[in-house]
């Protein structure tokens, strides 16, 4: 589903230079659930929002689901963006004036899926997300739990091939982490490749194979024993 | 270009942004209402001062006979040219589409005018009811002669404001009888004549009554004309040049005049003179349209500064749009189309609100110097579409910018 070789990225920081991914080699199988780890400023918000297509590496190849991703123009970036990923952030980044139903909606919009398909599709991401009777709240009328949730019900509903999420309990409290975590393993059952990026050991245990990132190079790569959430919750 | 999908996405846009929707109409509304405000002001003012430098009205033409000095068609020299009824008539037939004011008068002076134990020796002239706005007169008293007075050759006369103090002193004119040649005229209107105290001493009759009783048959003694206006000097000097011209070859070839003779028939084209009028009203429109252009100007950077603002705005949201799969295009036309929407319907509200305004409250701020504020709509709605498009310019710009950076950029903007 994803493959990696020699990724390198740094960036300008005024008159130095900041060497961030130093050459990252790995490869995603399809239906993997992978949590890539490490410590702040080891690199790997940067990776995924190369893996998103939301920044561009400086050198190497990445292959995304047998397209080679390289040097592209914006408006074909979002499109394959569109077609291939659904993002979750740890800020959530909901539409503050749009309704549940009108966020999970939108990448529909940008699909061109006409209106009542859109709201249907919606409605059926939002009810597998447990929030079939929050459809019309504002984000600000949710708690951060529900906010995530709706983010992820956003995510799934363009179908993406790779689901993307950026320490997606980082600004939860750990009962309600291990519910988004319970959430996004369900998904992951059910055939979606996920990767998820975070610095908790417990919720890199509930994934299925855990990468370290250090200094811009990968020092672990290992498949581990999935903890199932709903065990804690 | 009509997308029910995007309407949609806009007005969902418009309707939960409030605030800004409202700022940005406001903005764009007040500065449509003051430039036609303006623009009316501008005009109101040019009307006064037009009306305060109107002594006789502007470019009058005038006709007078004379003596040929010519031999024409086996006619002497030295013939004495009379105009009838059927000059004035002619004329007016032929040049009907060109005139605006049209006259003809038939003038007796030195003649004994009488009231009670006063008397002395006035002018006084047969008219038609054209002929007061000609000598540009103001009433003061009762009316000027009408169309009715020439029908029934009433005995009226309306006098100047110096023959009404010689003649009845502080005596009410109005409805007294005075004595012309010993023939009884009824006074019903008293005037006065920005010409001065001289074209005051005047009492001007019915034509037709004159014709009558003074034995005047079908005689006339001068013709006077005004052209419909025109917008420039030139155009108008142009026109009454080539009007005048005209009018010569007429008069003189209905009158066997030879058309090199200007002892005949002679011809007074005042336009001439109203070069200092045009210009001057000239300077006013121009600093008029100076005005507008600086209010113009004042609205497109209010509206390009809200644009801005609203893009700064909108940067975290266009950043998630964008994550989400908004191409640039979609974002840039999605910012245009709602700017364009909001501008256009603003700048209607703030076009029609001035309109109201200056339809209701302008008939009654009218003074001296300030008559009948208007504007003309095609300039009006003219000033609106450069505002609209102003605003799309200043939207398009940092919507282009919003949509070229990089959506993890636009996402880390809090």
């Amino acid at each position: 589903m994803i493959e990696i070789k020699d990724l390198h990225k740094s960036y300008k920081m005024g008159s130095s230079e900041l060497h961030v991914l130093k050459g990252i080699n790995f490869n995603i199988e399809e239906g993997e659930l992978v949590a890539i780890m490490g410590s702040s400023g080891s690199g790997k918000s940067t990776l995924l929002n190369i893996l998103g297509i939301l920044d561009e590496a400086d050198s190497g190849s990445y292959i995304l689901d047998k397209t080679p991703i390289k040097k592209l123009n914006e408006t074909l970036a979002s499109k394959y963006r569109n077609k291939f990923l659904g993002f979750v952030f740890q800020s959530f980044n909901l539409i503050n004036y749009k309704s549940a139903l009108d966020n999970v909606a939108m990448p529909l919009y940008y699909q061109g899926v006409k209106r009542k398909e859109r709201y249907d599709i919606a409605m059926k991401y939002l009810e597998k997300v447990g929030l079939g009777s929050h459809v019309h709240h504002l984000p600000n009328e949710l708690s951060g739990g529900q906010k995530q949730r709706v983010a992820i019900a956003r995510a799934l509903a363009s179908n993406p091939k790779v689901l993307l999420a950026d320490e997606p309990t980082g600004a939860l409290d750990t009962k309600t982490s291990y519910e988004v975590m319970e959430l996004i393993q369900g998904i992951n059952d059910e055939g979606k490749t996920i990767l998820i990026v975070t610095h908790e050991p417990d919720i890199a245990a509930m994934c299925k194979r855990n990468v370290v990132l250090k200094d811009g190079l990968i020092i672990d790569d290992k498949k581990v024993e999935q903890v199932r959430a709903s065990s804690y919750v | 270009m009509f997308n029910i999908e995007r309407w949609q996405e806009i007005f969902e846009a418009i309707s939960k942004n409030r605030l800004r929707t409202f700022l940005t109409g406001v903005s764009v509304a007040s500065g449509i209402f003051i430039l036609v405000i303006l623009l009316g002001a501008g005009k109101g003012l040019q009307n006064g001062i037009e009306k305060q430098f109107e002594r006789d009205a502007a470019g009058i033409i005038e006709v007078w006979s004379g003596t040929t000095t010519k031999e024409y068609k086996g006619l002497n020299p030295g013939r004495q040219i009379q105009f009838r009824n059927s000059d004035y008539n002619q004329s007016v037939q032929k040049f009907e589409d060109k005139l605006d004011l049209r006259a003809s008068t038939n003038n007796y002076w030195g003649q004994a005018f009488a009231y009670g134990k006063e008397s002395g020796s006035y002018q006084f002239r047969g008219v038609n009811p054209d002929y007061g706005g000609i000598e540009n007169l103001t009433i003061v008293q009762g009316r000027y002669i009408n169309a009715k007075d020439l029908e029934s050759n009433a005995k009226v006369a309306v006098i100047g404001m110096k023959l009404k103090n010689d003649l009845l002193k502080d005596k009410e004119a109005i409805g007294e009888e005075i004595l012309i040649n010993n023939i009884n005229f009824k006074v019903v209107g008293v005037f006065t004549d920005p010409g001065g105290e001289r074209e005051e001493t005047r009492a001007y009759l019915p034509l037709t009554t004159v014709q009558k009783t003074f034995g005047g048959g079908d005689k006339i003694s001068n013709l006077f004309f005004t052209l419909k206006k025109t917008k420039d000097y030139d155009e108008a000097l142009a026109q009454s040049e080539k009007f005048t011209q005209d009018l010569k070859d007429l008069l003189k070839s209905k009158n066997v005049v030879d058309p090199e003779d200007d002892g005949g028939v002679g011809v007074y084209n005042s336009v001439k003179d109203a070069k200092q009028f045009y210009d001057l009203n000239l300077y006013i429109r121009l600093f008029f349209w100076w005005v507008g252009i600086c209010t113009i100007i004042a609205g497109v950077v209010g509206v390009s500064n809200i644009m801005l603002i609203i893009v700064k705005e909108r940067t975290k949201e266009i950043g998630i749009r964008k994550a989400l799969g908004a191409s640039p295009f979609s974002i840039i036309t999605m910012i245009l189309h709602e700017s364009i929407f909001i501008t256009t319907i603003a700048g209607f509200v703030g076009l029609l609100a001035s309109l109201a305004l200056l339809e209701f409250v302008g008939p009654m701020v009218q003074s001296e110097y300030f008559r009948n504020p208007e504007v003309d709509f095609s300039v009006a709605l003219t000033t609106l579409v450069l505002l609209v498009f102003a605003g799309a310019m200043a939207g398009f710009f940092p919507a282009y910018r919003a949509a070229k950076i990089k959506p993890i950029v636009a996402l880390r903007d809090e």
